[in-house]
Protein backbone atom coordinates (compact mmCIF):
# COMPACT_ATOMS: atom_id res chain seq x y z
CA UNK A 1 0.00 0.00 0.00
CA UNK A 2 2.75 2.33 0.98
CA UNK A 3 4.71 1.69 -2.21
CA UNK A 4 1.61 2.37 -4.28
CA UNK A 5 1.10 5.76 -2.70
CA UNK A 6 4.76 6.46 -3.08
CA UNK A 7 4.88 5.64 -6.79
CA UNK A 8 1.69 7.59 -7.47
CA UNK A 9 3.18 10.55 -5.67
CA UNK A 10 6.35 10.21 -7.66
CA UNK A 11 4.47 10.01 -10.97
CA UNK A 12 2.43 13.07 -10.04
CA UNK A 13 5.56 14.96 -9.15
CA UNK A 14 7.23 14.00 -12.40
CA UNK A 15 4.33 15.03 -14.59
CA UNK A 16 3.54 18.07 -12.48
CA UNK A 17 5.33 20.62 -14.62
CA UNK A 18 3.73 19.72 -17.93
CA UNK A 19 0.42 18.82 -16.30
CA UNK A 20 0.19 22.16 -14.63
CA UNK A 21 0.87 24.19 -17.75
CA UNK A 22 -1.44 22.16 -19.99
CA UNK A 23 -4.08 21.71 -17.25
CA UNK A 24 -4.31 25.43 -17.10
CA UNK A 25 -5.14 25.46 -20.76
CA UNK A 26 -8.08 23.06 -20.46
CA UNK A 27 -9.47 24.59 -17.25
CA UNK A 28 -13.13 25.71 -17.46
CA UNK A 29 -13.33 24.52 -21.03
CA UNK A 30 -14.72 21.02 -20.50
CA UNK A 31 -18.34 20.03 -19.97
CA UNK A 32 -17.76 19.11 -16.31
CA UNK A 33 -15.08 21.01 -14.49
CA UNK A 34 -12.08 18.86 -13.69
CA UNK A 35 -13.27 16.00 -15.91
CA UNK A 36 -12.95 15.37 -19.60
CA UNK A 37 -15.66 13.53 -21.50
CA UNK A 38 -14.78 11.33 -24.46
CA UNK A 39 -17.35 9.71 -26.75
CA UNK A 40 -16.88 6.54 -28.72
CA UNK A 41 -19.06 4.35 -30.88
CA UNK A 42 -21.77 2.07 -29.64
CA UNK A 43 -20.42 -0.54 -29.89
CA UNK A 44 -16.79 0.42 -30.40
CA UNK A 45 -14.74 -1.92 -32.52
CA UNK A 46 -11.40 -3.71 -32.59
CA UNK A 47 -8.65 -2.55 -33.07
CA UNK A 48 -9.80 0.95 -32.10
CA UNK A 49 -11.29 -0.05 -28.74
CA UNK A 50 -10.73 -3.55 -27.37
CA UNK A 51 -13.73 -5.55 -26.13
CA UNK A 52 -15.99 -2.50 -26.36
CA UNK A 53 -14.49 -1.26 -23.07
CA UNK A 54 -12.76 2.10 -23.59
CA UNK A 55 -12.33 2.51 -19.79
CA UNK A 56 -9.59 -0.12 -19.96
CA UNK A 57 -7.48 2.19 -22.15
CA UNK A 58 -6.93 -0.74 -24.49
CA UNK A 59 -7.23 -0.33 -28.21
CA UNK A 60 -5.74 2.44 -30.33
CA UNK A 61 -8.33 5.17 -29.80
CA UNK A 62 -8.83 4.41 -26.12
CA UNK A 63 -5.08 4.58 -25.57
CA UNK A 64 -4.80 7.85 -27.48
CA UNK A 65 -7.67 9.31 -25.44
CA UNK A 66 -5.94 8.55 -22.15
CA UNK A 67 -2.62 9.85 -23.45
CA UNK A 68 -4.20 13.12 -24.60
CA UNK A 69 -6.09 13.48 -21.30
CA UNK A 70 -2.88 12.96 -19.36
CA UNK A 71 -1.07 15.47 -21.52
CA UNK A 72 -3.79 18.01 -20.77
CA UNK A 73 -3.47 17.36 -17.05
CA UNK A 74 -6.37 15.01 -16.38
CA UNK A 75 -5.82 11.91 -14.31
CA UNK A 76 -7.09 8.61 -15.70
CA UNK A 77 -9.95 8.77 -13.16
CA UNK A 78 -11.09 12.10 -14.57
CA UNK A 79 -11.76 10.62 -17.99
CA UNK A 80 -15.48 10.01 -18.53
CA UNK A 81 -16.77 7.89 -21.41
CA UNK A 82 -20.08 8.30 -23.20
CA UNK A 83 -21.40 6.68 -26.36
CA UNK A 84 -22.63 8.41 -29.48
CA UNK A 85 -23.71 7.26 -32.89
CA UNK A 86 -21.50 8.18 -35.80
CA UNK A 87 -24.02 10.36 -37.64
CA UNK A 88 -25.41 12.08 -34.56
CA UNK A 89 -21.97 13.40 -33.71
CA UNK A 90 -21.33 15.01 -37.10
CA UNK A 91 -24.63 16.93 -36.94
CA UNK A 92 -24.35 20.56 -35.87
CA UNK A 93 -25.50 21.47 -32.35
CA UNK A 94 -24.74 21.03 -28.66
CA UNK A 95 -22.82 17.88 -27.74
CA UNK A 96 -22.80 15.67 -24.66
CA UNK A 97 -19.05 15.09 -25.03
CA UNK A 98 -15.89 17.14 -25.15
CA UNK A 99 -14.17 14.97 -27.70
CA UNK A 100 -15.42 12.17 -29.92
CA UNK A 101 -13.21 9.49 -31.40
CA UNK A 102 -14.68 7.07 -33.96
CA UNK A 103 -12.27 7.14 -36.88
CA UNK A 104 -13.68 10.42 -38.14
CA UNK A 105 -11.94 11.35 -41.36
CA UNK A 106 -11.27 15.06 -41.51
CA UNK A 107 -13.08 16.53 -44.50
CA UNK A 108 -13.68 20.18 -45.40
CA UNK A 109 -17.46 19.59 -45.53
CA UNK A 110 -17.58 18.17 -42.01
CA UNK A 111 -15.25 20.86 -40.78
CA UNK A 112 -17.93 23.44 -41.55
CA UNK A 113 -20.40 22.05 -38.98
CA UNK A 114 -18.09 20.64 -36.34
CA UNK A 115 -14.46 21.13 -35.31
CA UNK A 116 -11.66 18.63 -35.67
CA UNK A 117 -8.43 18.36 -33.72
CA UNK A 118 -5.26 17.99 -35.73
CA UNK A 119 -5.06 14.38 -36.97
CA UNK A 120 -4.07 11.71 -34.47
CA UNK A 121 -3.76 9.07 -37.15
CA UNK A 122 -3.06 8.99 -40.87
CA UNK A 123 -4.37 5.78 -42.39
CA UNK A 124 -1.45 4.10 -44.11
CA UNK A 125 -1.68 2.02 -47.27
CA UNK A 126 -1.95 -1.70 -46.61
CA UNK A 127 -1.52 -4.79 -48.74
CA UNK A 128 -4.62 -6.94 -49.09
CA UNK A 129 -3.41 -10.31 -50.36
CA UNK A 130 -5.67 -12.76 -52.15
CA UNK A 131 -6.12 -16.35 -50.87
CA UNK A 132 -3.21 -17.73 -52.95
CA UNK A 133 -0.50 -15.39 -51.75
CA UNK A 134 -1.19 -14.80 -48.04
CA UNK A 135 2.21 -16.32 -47.21
CA UNK A 136 4.09 -13.56 -49.03
CA UNK A 137 6.70 -11.87 -46.87
CA UNK A 138 6.11 -8.17 -46.12
CA UNK A 139 9.21 -7.02 -47.98
CA UNK A 140 9.35 -4.83 -51.07
CA UNK A 141 11.36 -7.55 -52.78
CA UNK A 142 8.63 -10.16 -52.34
CA UNK A 143 5.81 -7.72 -53.11
CA UNK A 144 7.38 -6.74 -56.45
CA UNK A 145 6.71 -10.20 -57.85
CA UNK A 146 2.96 -10.08 -57.18
CA UNK A 147 0.32 -9.21 -59.75
CA UNK A 148 -1.07 -5.91 -58.45
CA UNK A 149 -4.39 -4.15 -58.66
CA UNK A 150 -5.77 -0.93 -57.19
CA UNK A 151 -8.52 1.63 -57.56
CA UNK A 152 -7.32 3.97 -60.30
CA UNK A 153 -8.45 7.17 -58.63
CA UNK A 154 -6.61 6.67 -55.32
CA UNK A 155 -3.09 7.49 -54.19
CA UNK A 156 -2.50 3.72 -54.05
CA UNK A 157 -1.45 4.00 -57.70
CA UNK A 158 1.40 6.36 -56.82
CA UNK A 159 2.59 4.14 -53.98
CA UNK A 160 2.58 1.14 -56.29
CA UNK A 161 4.41 2.77 -59.20
CA UNK A 162 6.91 4.65 -57.01
CA UNK A 163 7.58 2.39 -54.03
CA UNK A 164 6.66 -1.16 -55.05
CA UNK A 165 7.45 -1.01 -58.78
CA UNK A 166 5.89 -4.39 -59.59
CA UNK A 167 7.46 -6.46 -62.34
CA UNK A 168 4.18 -7.17 -64.16
CA UNK A 169 1.70 -4.54 -65.37
CA UNK A 170 -0.63 -2.93 -62.87
CA UNK A 171 -4.35 -3.48 -63.35
CA UNK A 172 -6.51 -0.55 -62.32
CA UNK A 173 -10.22 -0.47 -61.57
CA UNK A 174 -13.05 1.99 -61.03
CA UNK A 175 -14.00 1.10 -57.46
CA UNK A 176 -13.44 -1.33 -54.57
CA UNK A 177 -16.06 -3.80 -55.82
CA UNK A 178 -14.24 -4.25 -59.12
CA UNK A 179 -10.89 -4.78 -57.40
CA UNK A 180 -12.49 -7.40 -55.16
CA UNK A 181 -14.02 -9.16 -58.16
CA UNK A 182 -10.57 -9.26 -59.79
CA UNK A 183 -9.03 -10.78 -56.62
CA UNK A 184 -11.78 -13.36 -56.50
CA UNK A 185 -11.29 -14.16 -60.18
CA UNK A 186 -7.58 -14.59 -59.40
CA UNK A 187 -6.70 -12.00 -62.02
CA UNK A 188 -4.65 -10.10 -59.46
CA UNK A 189 -2.77 -11.35 -56.39
CA UNK A 190 -2.97 -8.31 -54.19
CA UNK A 191 -4.47 -4.86 -53.93
CA UNK A 192 -3.46 -1.72 -52.09
CA UNK A 193 -6.01 -0.06 -49.78
CA UNK A 194 -5.89 2.17 -46.73
CA UNK A 195 -5.48 0.03 -43.63
CA UNK A 196 -9.02 0.31 -42.17
CA UNK A 197 -10.58 -0.57 -45.55
CA UNK A 198 -8.14 -3.44 -46.04
CA UNK A 199 -8.91 -4.85 -42.57
CA UNK A 200 -12.64 -4.62 -43.24
CA UNK A 201 -12.43 -6.22 -46.69
CA UNK A 202 -10.27 -9.10 -45.53
CA UNK A 203 -12.50 -9.78 -42.50
CA UNK A 204 -15.89 -9.42 -44.15
CA UNK A 205 -15.82 -9.33 -47.95
CA UNK A 206 -13.09 -11.48 -49.50
CA UNK A 207 -12.94 -14.97 -48.08
CA UNK A 208 -9.44 -16.30 -47.42
CA UNK A 209 -7.70 -12.99 -47.96
CA UNK A 210 -5.32 -11.41 -45.47
CA UNK A 211 -3.75 -8.02 -44.81
CA UNK A 212 -0.06 -8.90 -44.99
CA UNK A 213 1.67 -5.57 -44.60
CA UNK A 214 1.29 -1.84 -44.19
CA UNK A 215 3.36 0.98 -45.55
CA UNK A 216 4.78 3.79 -43.50
CA UNK A 217 1.98 6.38 -43.30
CA UNK A 218 4.32 9.17 -44.36
CA UNK A 219 4.94 7.35 -47.66
CA UNK A 220 1.36 7.59 -48.89
CA UNK A 221 1.06 11.36 -48.62
CA UNK A 222 -2.49 12.62 -48.51
CA UNK A 223 -4.28 9.58 -47.13
CA UNK A 224 -7.26 9.55 -44.85
CA UNK A 225 -6.61 11.41 -41.61
CA UNK A 226 -8.58 10.81 -38.42
CA UNK A 227 -9.27 13.68 -36.07
CA UNK A 228 -11.05 14.06 -32.72
CA UNK A 229 -14.43 15.61 -33.30
CA UNK A 230 -15.80 18.42 -31.13
CA UNK A 231 -18.53 21.01 -31.16
CA UNK A 232 -17.99 23.83 -33.64
CA UNK A 233 -15.96 26.61 -32.04
CA UNK A 234 -15.01 24.55 -28.99
CA UNK A 235 -12.24 26.47 -27.13
CA UNK A 236 -10.71 23.14 -26.16
CA UNK A 237 -9.35 22.70 -29.69
CA UNK A 238 -6.07 24.54 -29.13
CA UNK A 239 -5.37 22.51 -25.97
CA UNK A 240 -6.06 19.23 -27.76
CA UNK A 241 -3.90 20.22 -30.72
CA UNK A 242 -1.06 21.16 -28.37
CA UNK A 243 -1.39 17.87 -26.54
CA UNK A 244 -1.36 15.89 -29.80
CA UNK A 245 1.66 17.84 -31.04
CA UNK A 246 3.49 17.08 -27.78
CA UNK A 247 2.57 13.37 -28.02
CA UNK A 248 3.77 13.22 -31.62
CA UNK A 249 7.02 14.91 -30.73
CA UNK A 250 7.74 12.63 -27.78
CA UNK A 251 7.08 9.59 -29.96
CA UNK A 252 4.33 8.42 -27.63
CA UNK A 253 1.67 8.56 -30.33
CA UNK A 254 3.87 6.49 -32.62
CA UNK A 255 4.37 3.92 -29.85
CA UNK A 256 0.61 3.65 -29.26
CA UNK A 257 0.06 3.18 -32.99
CA UNK A 258 2.74 0.48 -33.17
CA UNK A 259 1.22 -1.31 -30.19
CA UNK A 260 -2.41 -1.33 -31.29
CA UNK A 261 -2.39 -1.06 -35.07
CA UNK A 262 0.71 -3.05 -35.99
CA UNK A 263 1.23 -5.60 -33.21
CA UNK A 264 -2.40 -6.23 -32.30
CA UNK A 265 -3.70 -6.42 -35.87
CA UNK A 266 -0.64 -8.45 -36.81
CA UNK A 267 -0.07 -6.28 -39.87
CA UNK A 268 3.69 -5.66 -40.02
CA UNK A 269 5.35 -2.67 -41.60
CA UNK A 270 6.57 -3.34 -45.15
CA UNK A 271 10.35 -3.14 -45.30
CA UNK B 1 -18.47 31.80 -134.58
CA UNK B 2 -17.70 33.18 -131.12
CA UNK B 3 -19.08 36.42 -129.85
CA UNK B 4 -18.29 38.69 -126.90
CA UNK B 5 -15.65 36.50 -125.29
CA UNK B 6 -13.04 37.60 -122.79
CA UNK B 7 -10.09 35.31 -122.23
CA UNK B 8 -11.93 32.52 -124.00
CA UNK B 9 -14.98 32.62 -121.66
CA UNK B 10 -18.59 33.10 -122.60
CA UNK B 11 -20.79 35.58 -120.83
CA UNK B 12 -22.57 32.75 -119.12
CA UNK B 13 -19.28 31.40 -117.75
CA UNK B 14 -18.27 34.85 -116.53
CA UNK B 15 -21.59 35.18 -114.73
CA UNK B 16 -21.15 31.81 -113.09
CA UNK B 17 -17.58 32.71 -112.01
CA UNK B 18 -18.90 35.85 -110.40
CA UNK B 19 -21.58 33.89 -108.62
CA UNK B 20 -19.03 31.39 -107.36
CA UNK B 21 -16.73 34.15 -106.10
CA UNK B 22 -19.59 35.76 -104.29
CA UNK B 23 -20.69 32.61 -102.48
CA UNK B 24 -17.08 31.84 -101.59
CA UNK B 25 -16.75 35.28 -100.04
CA UNK B 26 -19.95 34.86 -98.06
CA UNK B 27 -18.98 31.39 -96.86
CA UNK B 28 -15.51 32.61 -95.87
CA UNK B 29 -16.93 35.66 -94.12
CA UNK B 30 -19.48 33.73 -92.06
CA UNK B 31 -16.89 31.10 -91.06
CA UNK B 32 -14.46 33.82 -90.00
CA UNK B 33 -17.22 35.48 -87.98
CA UNK B 34 -18.03 32.26 -86.12
CA UNK B 35 -14.35 31.56 -85.40
CA UNK B 36 -13.86 35.13 -84.22
CA UNK B 37 -16.87 34.80 -81.94
CA UNK B 38 -15.47 31.61 -80.42
CA UNK B 39 -11.94 32.91 -79.95
CA UNK B 40 -12.90 36.35 -78.70
CA UNK B 41 -16.19 35.89 -76.87
CA UNK B 42 -15.45 32.63 -75.02
CA UNK B 43 -12.27 33.91 -73.35
CA UNK B 44 -14.29 36.97 -72.28
CA UNK B 45 -16.56 34.77 -70.15
CA UNK B 46 -15.87 35.28 -66.44
CA UNK B 47 -15.04 31.63 -65.73
CA UNK B 48 -12.80 31.12 -68.73
CA UNK B 49 -9.52 31.24 -66.84
CA UNK B 50 -10.62 28.52 -64.44
CA UNK B 51 -11.93 26.36 -67.26
CA UNK B 52 -8.77 26.86 -69.24
CA UNK B 53 -6.67 25.93 -66.24
CA UNK B 54 -8.49 22.68 -65.57
CA UNK B 55 -9.24 21.56 -69.15
CA UNK B 56 -6.63 23.15 -71.40
CA UNK B 57 -3.58 23.30 -69.19
CA UNK B 58 -0.50 23.30 -71.40
CA UNK B 59 1.90 22.12 -68.69
CA UNK B 60 -0.29 19.18 -67.71
CA UNK B 61 -0.85 18.35 -71.36
CA UNK B 62 2.84 18.18 -72.20
CA UNK B 63 3.58 16.22 -69.04
CA UNK B 64 0.93 13.55 -69.58
CA UNK B 65 0.77 13.27 -73.36
CA UNK B 66 3.73 10.88 -73.88
CA UNK B 67 2.35 8.43 -71.31
CA UNK B 68 -1.10 8.67 -72.87
CA UNK B 69 0.40 7.80 -76.25
CA UNK B 70 2.05 4.76 -74.64
CA UNK B 71 -1.27 3.68 -73.17
CA UNK B 72 -2.93 4.21 -76.54
CA UNK B 73 -0.71 1.48 -78.00
CA UNK B 74 -2.65 -0.97 -75.82
CA UNK B 75 -5.89 0.27 -77.37
CA UNK B 76 -4.43 -0.23 -80.81
CA UNK B 77 -3.30 -3.75 -79.93
CA UNK B 78 -6.70 -4.76 -78.54
CA UNK B 79 -8.34 -3.25 -81.60
CA UNK B 80 -5.97 -5.07 -83.93
CA UNK B 81 -6.72 -8.52 -82.59
CA UNK B 82 -10.44 -7.92 -82.10
CA UNK B 83 -11.30 -6.49 -85.54
CA UNK B 84 -10.48 -9.56 -87.71
CA UNK B 85 -12.20 -11.91 -85.25
CA UNK B 86 -15.28 -9.69 -85.24
CA UNK B 87 -15.37 -9.75 -89.05
CA UNK B 88 -15.11 -13.53 -89.16
CA UNK B 89 -17.65 -14.22 -86.40
CA UNK B 90 -20.00 -11.54 -87.76
CA UNK B 91 -19.95 -13.06 -91.22
CA UNK B 92 -20.49 -16.55 -89.79
CA UNK B 93 -23.55 -15.39 -87.83
CA UNK B 94 -24.90 -13.56 -90.90
CA UNK B 95 -24.54 -16.73 -92.97
CA UNK B 96 -26.20 -18.71 -90.19
CA UNK B 97 -29.23 -16.47 -90.43
CA UNK B 98 -29.38 -17.00 -94.17
CA UNK B 99 -29.31 -20.82 -94.33
CA UNK B 100 -32.28 -22.09 -96.26
CA UNK B 101 -32.16 -25.84 -95.69
CA UNK B 102 -35.07 -26.84 -93.41
CA UNK B 103 -32.86 -29.21 -91.41
CA UNK B 104 -30.60 -26.30 -90.44
CA UNK B 105 -33.45 -24.23 -89.01
CA UNK B 106 -31.94 -24.39 -85.46
CA UNK B 107 -28.94 -22.48 -86.83
CA UNK B 108 -31.24 -19.68 -87.97
CA UNK B 109 -32.86 -19.51 -84.56
CA UNK B 110 -29.46 -19.45 -82.90
CA UNK B 111 -28.27 -16.65 -85.19
CA UNK B 112 -31.37 -14.57 -84.46
CA UNK B 113 -31.11 -15.14 -80.70
CA UNK B 114 -27.42 -14.28 -80.75
CA UNK B 115 -27.92 -10.93 -82.48
CA UNK B 116 -30.93 -10.09 -80.32
CA UNK B 117 -29.12 -10.76 -77.06
CA UNK B 118 -25.76 -9.19 -77.77
CA UNK B 119 -27.21 -6.11 -79.44
CA UNK B 120 -29.66 -5.64 -76.59
CA UNK B 121 -27.31 -5.99 -73.62
CA UNK B 122 -25.16 -2.95 -72.73
CA UNK B 123 -21.52 -3.51 -73.72
CA UNK B 124 -20.36 -2.68 -70.19
CA UNK B 125 -22.43 -5.48 -68.73
CA UNK B 126 -21.06 -7.96 -71.25
CA UNK B 127 -17.53 -6.82 -70.45
CA UNK B 128 -18.09 -7.26 -66.70
CA UNK B 129 -19.96 -10.52 -67.03
CA UNK B 130 -17.44 -12.20 -69.29
CA UNK B 131 -14.37 -10.36 -67.99
CA UNK B 132 -14.94 -11.23 -64.32
CA UNK B 133 -17.50 -14.02 -64.56
CA UNK B 134 -15.72 -16.61 -66.68
CA UNK B 135 -12.30 -16.23 -64.98
CA UNK B 136 -14.18 -16.43 -61.66
CA UNK B 137 -15.12 -20.00 -62.51
CA UNK B 138 -11.58 -20.97 -61.55
CA UNK B 139 -9.45 -20.80 -64.69
CA UNK B 140 -5.68 -20.98 -64.10
CA UNK B 141 -3.36 -18.19 -65.17
CA UNK B 142 -2.74 -16.95 -67.81
CA UNK B 143 -6.09 -18.17 -69.16
CA UNK B 144 -8.05 -15.93 -66.79
CA UNK B 145 -6.45 -12.77 -68.17
CA UNK B 146 -8.81 -9.80 -68.45
CA UNK B 147 -7.29 -9.11 -71.87
CA UNK B 148 -8.57 -12.41 -73.26
CA UNK B 149 -12.05 -12.32 -71.77
CA UNK B 150 -12.54 -8.59 -72.14
CA UNK B 151 -11.65 -8.89 -75.81
CA UNK B 152 -14.07 -11.79 -76.16
CA UNK B 153 -16.83 -9.58 -74.73
CA UNK B 154 -16.10 -6.92 -77.33
CA UNK B 155 -15.94 -9.52 -80.09
CA UNK B 156 -19.29 -11.04 -79.13
CA UNK B 157 -21.05 -7.68 -78.92
CA UNK B 158 -19.60 -6.19 -82.05
CA UNK B 159 -20.00 -9.29 -84.19
CA UNK B 160 -23.73 -9.14 -83.45
CA UNK B 161 -23.92 -5.66 -85.00
CA UNK B 162 -21.55 -6.56 -87.82
CA UNK B 163 -23.58 -9.70 -88.58
CA UNK B 164 -26.72 -7.63 -89.06
CA UNK B 165 -24.89 -5.31 -91.46
CA UNK B 166 -23.56 -8.27 -93.44
CA UNK B 167 -27.05 -9.73 -93.51
CA UNK B 168 -28.49 -6.50 -94.89
CA UNK B 169 -25.84 -6.70 -97.61
CA UNK B 170 -26.71 -10.31 -98.39
CA UNK B 171 -30.43 -9.64 -98.64
CA UNK B 172 -29.78 -6.61 -100.85
CA UNK B 173 -28.49 -8.92 -103.60
CA UNK B 174 -31.56 -9.60 -105.68
CA UNK B 175 -33.12 -13.04 -105.58
CA UNK B 176 -32.98 -13.22 -109.40
CA UNK B 177 -29.18 -13.39 -109.22
CA UNK B 178 -29.30 -16.50 -107.07
CA UNK B 179 -31.80 -18.02 -109.45
CA UNK B 180 -29.64 -17.16 -112.44
CA UNK B 181 -26.53 -18.62 -110.81
CA UNK B 182 -28.39 -21.79 -109.89
CA UNK B 183 -29.68 -22.14 -113.43
CA UNK B 184 -26.06 -22.00 -114.58
CA UNK B 185 -25.46 -25.08 -112.45
CA UNK B 186 -23.73 -23.52 -109.41
CA UNK B 187 -24.22 -25.32 -106.12
CA UNK B 188 -25.91 -23.48 -103.26
CA UNK B 189 -22.54 -22.99 -101.56
CA UNK B 190 -20.91 -21.61 -104.68
CA UNK B 191 -23.80 -19.25 -105.31
CA UNK B 192 -23.17 -17.69 -101.91
CA UNK B 193 -19.39 -17.73 -102.25
CA UNK B 194 -18.98 -16.45 -105.81
CA UNK B 195 -22.15 -14.49 -106.55
CA UNK B 196 -23.81 -13.13 -103.43
CA UNK B 197 -20.98 -12.49 -100.95
CA UNK B 198 -18.66 -10.51 -103.22
CA UNK B 199 -21.45 -8.03 -103.98
CA UNK B 200 -22.85 -8.04 -100.45
CA UNK B 201 -19.54 -7.33 -98.77
CA UNK B 202 -18.67 -4.56 -101.19
CA UNK B 203 -21.99 -2.87 -100.53
CA UNK B 204 -21.61 -2.81 -96.75
CA UNK B 205 -17.98 -1.69 -96.54
CA UNK B 206 -18.85 1.94 -95.67
CA UNK B 207 -21.28 0.82 -92.96
CA UNK B 208 -18.66 -1.53 -91.54
CA UNK B 209 -16.15 1.33 -91.46
CA UNK B 210 -18.47 3.06 -89.03
CA UNK B 211 -18.44 -0.04 -86.83
CA UNK B 212 -14.65 0.01 -86.84
CA UNK B 213 -14.66 3.60 -85.65
CA UNK B 214 -17.14 2.76 -82.90
CA UNK B 215 -15.04 -0.24 -81.87
CA UNK B 216 -11.95 1.94 -81.67
CA UNK B 217 -13.67 4.00 -79.00
CA UNK B 218 -15.31 1.10 -77.17
CA UNK B 219 -11.96 -0.61 -76.66
CA UNK B 220 -11.69 1.82 -73.74
CA UNK B 221 -14.45 -0.16 -71.99
CA UNK B 222 -11.88 -2.84 -71.23
CA UNK B 223 -10.43 -0.49 -68.64
CA UNK B 224 -13.39 -1.42 -66.41
CA UNK B 225 -11.84 -4.82 -65.77
CA UNK B 226 -8.25 -3.77 -65.25
CA UNK B 227 -6.16 -3.03 -68.34
CA UNK B 228 -4.61 0.41 -68.08
CA UNK B 229 -5.39 1.75 -71.53
CA UNK B 230 -5.55 5.40 -72.49
CA UNK B 231 -8.90 6.16 -70.82
CA UNK B 232 -7.82 4.70 -67.45
CA UNK B 233 -4.39 6.31 -67.69
CA UNK B 234 -6.06 9.68 -68.28
CA UNK B 235 -8.32 9.00 -65.26
CA UNK B 236 -5.30 8.25 -63.08
CA UNK B 237 -3.68 11.51 -64.14
CA UNK B 238 -6.95 13.32 -63.52
CA UNK B 239 -7.10 12.18 -59.88
CA UNK B 240 -3.40 12.69 -59.39
CA UNK B 241 -3.23 16.21 -60.79
CA UNK B 242 -6.87 17.21 -60.10
CA UNK B 243 -7.03 18.39 -63.70
CA UNK B 244 -9.11 17.30 -66.69
CA UNK B 245 -6.53 18.12 -69.35
CA UNK B 246 -5.38 14.46 -69.66
CA UNK B 247 -8.86 13.60 -70.95
CA UNK B 248 -8.48 16.31 -73.57
CA UNK B 249 -5.13 14.78 -74.49
CA UNK B 250 -6.80 11.37 -74.84
CA UNK B 251 -9.53 12.93 -76.99
CA UNK B 252 -6.91 14.50 -79.27
CA UNK B 253 -5.27 11.11 -79.79
CA UNK B 254 -8.62 9.48 -80.51
CA UNK B 255 -9.57 12.23 -82.96
CA UNK B 256 -6.28 11.81 -84.81
CA UNK B 257 -7.41 8.27 -85.60
CA UNK B 258 -11.17 8.60 -85.95
CA UNK B 259 -11.32 11.72 -88.13
CA UNK B 260 -9.26 10.28 -91.00
CA UNK B 261 -11.17 7.00 -90.64
CA UNK B 262 -14.52 8.80 -90.82
CA UNK B 263 -13.43 10.83 -93.84
CA UNK B 264 -12.29 7.62 -95.53
CA UNK B 265 -15.67 6.01 -94.83
CA UNK B 266 -17.40 9.08 -96.32
CA UNK B 267 -15.18 8.85 -99.37
CA UNK B 268 -16.04 5.18 -99.86
CA UNK B 269 -19.72 5.90 -99.43
CA UNK B 270 -19.66 8.72 -102.00
CA UNK B 271 -17.69 6.64 -104.43
CA UNK B 272 -20.23 3.86 -104.13
CA UNK B 273 -23.13 6.24 -104.60
CA UNK B 274 -21.53 7.63 -107.76
CA UNK B 275 -20.98 4.14 -109.13
CA UNK B 276 -24.57 3.17 -108.49
CA UNK B 277 -26.17 6.23 -110.02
Amino acid sequence: MKTLILTTGLALALSATSAFAAGHCAADKTLTDGKITFATGNPAYYPWVMDDAPESGKGFEAAVAYAVAEEMGFAADDVVWVRSSFDEAIQPGVKNFDLNMQQYSITPERDEVVDFSSPYYAAPMAVLAGPNVIETAPTLEALKALKWGAVGTTTAVTVLTDAVQPTSDLLLYGDNADVNAAIQANQIDAALYDLPTALYLSAVVIEGSKVIGQFDASASGDGDEFGMLMEDGNPLKTCVDEALAALTESGKLGAIEAEWLQQTTGVPLVK
Amino acid sequence: MRMQTTGGKTRRQLYEDRLRRRSLLIAGGSTALVILAIFILVPMAPGWEKVQKSFFNKEVFLKTFPKLLDAFLLDVAIFAWCAPLIAILGLAVALMRDVRAPALFPLRIFGALYTDIFRGVPVVLTVYLIGFGIPGLGLPRPWNSPYIWGSLALILTYSAYVAEIFRSGITSVHQSQRAAAQSLGLAERDVMLFVVLPQAIRRVVPAQMNMLIALQKDVALLSFIGPVEIFRQAGVFKSLLANFTPYVGAAVIFLCVTIPATRYADYLMNKQNRERS
